[in-house]
């Protein structure tokens, strides 16, 4: 499974969304991403690369295209 | 760049009191004419007071402020329903008038950014494995969250593996619990719950249960009043003390925030103080004549933030009593007010997050 592959499965398995509408623009606060089910994804996110963000991460993870630039930080090119 | 960027971009407790006085009185002056001319209740209350908005005031008392139950009575906010990103509630029970705070993503977002500058500021930014004491159904009910779940949430962030140690019926979950502290006690544990519950709810239950674990380096954040525990007799000093002995915690931290000002928290250092973060202040007023108390005079408290860009909350007459102690001197080393807070002003109909809880419980009980 490639990197972009894990981190789509990564929102669909946390925020139970379709992969289509999994762009780069998806952000916090659009259909499904509230502040609950944040939490979950960053736990899927963790577990599909095995990484611990930090929490001013957590906090910046607010789009895919953010989740793509914070995963960076932690060595990995999605 | 803005005022509010100034603070945000310096580190938390580390601006002395007479820079970030001007800083926060020129963002408040700004927030106050837009908040005047976006919120129609707002700018009735100021023009029936006769305050004229576009003086530029020039000390941080010089502000109006409206009392935190305003929020309760009617809807007021300063913008568009269409840019409502949510509404926080406070968590009243049913007999209570309940606060609607509409947030737009902006306010939102300072907001969390606020909050995670002040915690981590006191337990650094690794994650910790988290204990949340309370039930996660509180979580579950996504179109009702009230200031208790956001609470929660907002403070998760904090915190990974979270473990919510409480059932829907308020039942400590034993095993998983002793089984959360073998796998992660060797490491700091952040422990978060609201004050009364984490002493009713896990505290007595540990004890009755003869559950008893050593976890010394862990750190407890709690917050939510104390009535409830001021009627038991228990104070800050004898609850930090009963959960140090009996836990080993050392790390006990407490904090005063509400709804109406989300991401604004003074937490308590330690010393027992309570702090103003970069974009807060507090100013104590005379209950008579709500004249500017000198430090250690008891009276009511005004809180102001520079966070609530969505809803006319920047300056607010709260019902609880306290007296500043200083400024920019406590031996904690951390800039700014400080202060500590006495109680609720008689018969105020608001009450902490805990203390509702406790009230649903009697009434439940009450009523069985």
């Amino acid at each position: 499974m490639s990197n972009l592959d894990k981190l789509h499965a990564a929102f669909v398995e946390a925020l139970d969304v379709d992969p289509s509408g999994i762009t780069d623009s998806y952000s916090y606060g659009d259909d499904k991403w509230d502040s609950v089910a944040h939490m979950a994804l960053v736990v899927s996110i963790e577990a599909q690369f095995d990484i611990m963000m930090e929490t001013d991460d957590v906090i910046d993870l607010s789009s895919v295209g953010k989740a793509k630039e914070i995963l960076a930080k932690y060595g990995i090119i999605v | 760049m803005q005022p509010i960027d100034k603070l945000f971009q310096a580190e938390q407790y580390s601006i002395p009191q007479v820079k970030r006085d001007k800083l926060l009185v020129a963002e408040l002056n700004s927030l106050t004419k837009f908040h005047y001319n976006n919120c129609p209740p707002y700018k009735n209350i100021l023009d029936n007071l006769g305050i004229k908005v576009n003086r530029r005031r020039l000390n941080i008392s010089d502000f109006p402020f409206i009392p935190v139950r305003l929020f309760k009575t009617q809807k007021i906010q300063s913008i568009p329903d269409s840019d409502v990103l949510k509404v926080l509630t406070s968590s009243g029970t049913t007999s209570q008038a309940v606060s609607r705070i509409a947030l737009n993503r902006e306010t939102s977002i300072y907001q969390v950014k606020a909050l995670v500058q002040i915690i981590t500021s006191f337990i650094g930014h690794k994650r910790l494995p988290m204990i949340i004491i309370d039930t996660d159904t509180i979580i579950k009910n996504k179109s009702s969250m009230n200031a208790r779940g956001a609470g929660l949430v907002g403070l998760s962030n904090f915190g990974r593996n979270h473990l919510y140690a409480l059932d829907e019926n308020m039942n400590l979950k034993k095993d998983e619990l002793t089984e959360f502290v073998n796998k992660f006690g060797n490491e700091p544990i952040l422990i978060f719950g609201f004050t009364y519950m984490i002493w009713q709810y896990f505290y007595e239950e540990c004890k009755k249960n003869n559950i008893k674990f050593d976890i010394p380096n862990s750190i407890l954040i709690h917050s939510g009043g104390w009535k409830k525990l001021i009627e038991i007799s228990v104070s800050n000093k004898v609850f930090k003390s009963s959960l140090e002995s009996y836990f080993g915690i050392k790390r006990i931290y407490n904090f005063y925030g509400m709804v109406e000002q989300v991401g604004s928290i003074y937490m308590e250092c330690e010393y027992g103080h309570l702090h103003t973060p970069n974009f807060a202040e507090i100013i104590i007023r005379d209950y008579h004549d709500w004249k500017v108390l000198p430090y250690g005079e008891k009276g009511i408290i005004q809180t102001l933030s520079v966070l609530p860009r969505s809803y006319p909350g920047h300056s607010l007459l709260t019902e609880d009593i306290g007296h500043v102690l200083g400024v920019d001197s406590c031996p904690c080393g951390r800039k700014g007010t400080y202060f500590l807070i006495e109680g609720r002003i008689a018969k105020a109909e608001i009450r902490g997050c805990s203390d509702t809880h406790a009230e649903t419980v009697n009434n439940m009980e009450l009523a069985g």
